[in-house]
């Protein structure tokens, strides 16, 4: 049954291909006149501005870019999705935008210093206005692929423990970490009696966490987007957090954050100094989670990136530097990929460890 | 900075993605391959159990075994014993019977010949008592001649009495 599931998977892969290959790989020169515009510019085009090359790689963008040389961009476009109160919904491919060079349908990548990268609509007096902006970014799309990966992994995975014989295969590999999360942060976290609630959970976050992290380590797509590393993912990851830990609270949980047993009363009342706090507490928790997971992984990218850009600083310089620098910062960049490797288990391990413990904390029958 | 603040669009993808894995790894991975382990965990923690207790019903059963033996051991030791007493008691028994018949017949010989032996001895007195008569008679018979011839016969007639 599994092979069949990987043969439709592969048949999804071909597909999206098709669906990418005429829109995209937009393999396109720039017209005659910008070209003018960009000879008059090329001085300091010239510099290799290591700030906006880290920036561009850690941020999302509407489209995926894969390389550029000179003049000349690869990149997949992606499916820009808008809606504008005043001209309503559009959606077209990104390849459109001609990498925020031009616009489409009233519809630019904006340069000013507030939205710069969003898409902004331009109204007819000039002005730019956001729009409700629901594109399949780059970030996007790389959780689509993650959610297919992850589809394809445990699914089959799951249709070999069905079979009843003993592990093989992958199997094997993911067993351990399974292992791992149920034996060694839920049960002994959260207790042998309510665990098994929050294992699906707690697995999820787990694989999904890893996946991504692995998948941006990964320089060439489906790897390389910076989804871990990105605020909203994290808050959104936090929020399910949050959610669970304050549908399952217990009494005791909801006890101790609006009247707190133990405290003196004139803690409570008149001014409600201890509830304040706990509620302040409940939301820091996952806030937390949310900031941690992200600046860990977005530094490491950044920091990694930064290496690279030594290459082309001192290339800058004198071309022959820059060729005398690069095995020096390649050891270096295999070494923080290496670190990141490490980092990229170790977050998922600590994002799912405190979720456990919240989730714990928030059943605890009494303290 | 676009790093910092989260897009509304991301946000919203990202809630509808993850509830979608959420779901679907919860029903067709997660509930599956837990409920698998945990049987598996099951099945290894009965035969665990099961060869745990083969192997002390083995241990009873061997001690069982020993206890049969020790017992059987005790039982042909005592039967042996027992025997033994048996015999040594009908041996004594024999040599006491042994003993008394013996005692008797040498009692019983005793007697008989002490019966012969006055017997004899009646005999002998009777037939002294003849051989008197007959010396007697034989010393009448030669009565009037010579003293010396007397003499001569009486000692001769005493020494025969002395053979017999």
């Amino acid at each position: 049954m599994h092979k069949n599931f990987r043969k439709s998977v592969l048949i999804f892969i071909i597909l999206l291909a098709f669906v990418l290959i005429p829109n995209g790989f937009a393999f396109e020169n720039r017209d005659e006149d910008e070209k003018e515009n960009s000879v008059k510019t090329e001085h300091e085009k010239e510099k290799f501005a290591p700030g906006s090359f880290i920036f561009d790689h850690v941020s999302d963008s509407y489209e995926w870019h894969i390389l550029s040389v000179k003049d000349f961009h690869v990149s997949i476009p992606l499916p820009v999705i808008v809606y504008s109160k005043e001209s309503g919904l559009h959606s077209f491919w990104s390849s459109k935008l001609h990498h925020g060079h031009s616009e489409y349908k009233g519809f630019c990548i904006s340069q000013t210093e507030a939205d710069e990268g969003k898409i902004v609509e331009i109204m007819e007096d000039g002005t730019e206005v956001k729009p409700l902006d629901f594109s399949i970014s780059k970030n996007v799309f790389a959780v689509f692929i993650s959610m297919g990966f992850l589809f394809w992994i445990f699914i089959s995975i799951a249709q070999k423990y069905k079979n009843k014989k003993a592990p093989s295969g992958f199997q094997n590999a993911m067993e351990p970490l399974i292992l791992f999360i149920r034996d060694d942060i839920a049960k002994p976290v959260i207790g042998e009696v309510k665990y098994e609630k929050y294992m699906p959970f707690l697995l999820t976050i787990f694989f999904f966490i890893l996946i991504n992290n692995l998948l941006g380590l990964v320089p060439i797509p489906p790897g390389g987007a910076n989804v871990t590393g990105n605020l909203a993912v994290t808050g959104v990851l936090a929020l399910f957090t949050l959610l669970v830990t304050s549908i399952n609270g217990s009494k005791y949980y909801w006890q101790e954050i609006f009247n707190a047993p133990g405290v003196p009363f004139w803690m409570k009342i008149p001014i409600p100094l201890m509830p304040v706090i706990e509620i302040l507490g409940m939301f820091t928790k996952p806030f937390v989670l949310m900031v941690r997971l992200f600046a860990n992984i977005a530094a490491g990218h950044i920091i990694a990136m930064g290496f690279f850009s030594l290459i082309f600083i001192f290339g800058d310089i004198i071309p022959l530097l820059g060729y005398a620098v690069s095995p020096v910062t390649l050891a270096f960049t295999v070494f923080m990929t290496i670190i990141e490797l490490l980092v990229a288990f170790v977050q998922a391990y600590v994002f799912t460890l405190l979720s456990a413990i919240y989730f714990g904390m928030a059943t605890a029958e009494h303290h | 900075m676009e790093l910092i603040t989260p897009g509304l669009g991301l946000v919203f993808w990202m809630v509808l993605s993850f509830s979608v894995i959420l779901f679907i790894l919860k029903k067709f991975a997660w509930k599956p391959i837990l409920k698998a382990l945990k049987e598996r965990e099951n099945t290894i923690d009965t035969a665990l159990k099961s060869a745990d207790k083969a192997r002390e019903e083995m241990g009873q059963l061997k001690a069982e075994n020993e206890r049969i033996i020790i017992e059987a051991k005790n039982v042909r030791d005592s039967l042996l014993k027992e025997a033994r007493q048996v015999k040594d008691k009908l041996i004594s028994e024999a040599k006491q019977k042994a003993n008394s018949e013996a005692n008797k017949i040498i009692a019983d010989a005793k007697r008989k010949i002490e019966n012969e032996k006055e017997a004899a001895l009646d005999e002998i007195k009777n037939q002294v008592a003849g051989f008197s008569v007959e010396i007697a008679e034989k010393i009448l018979k030669k009565k009037l001649e010579k003293t010396k011839d007397q003499q001569d016969l009486i000692n001769e007639l005493i020494d025969e009495i002395k053979i017999n």
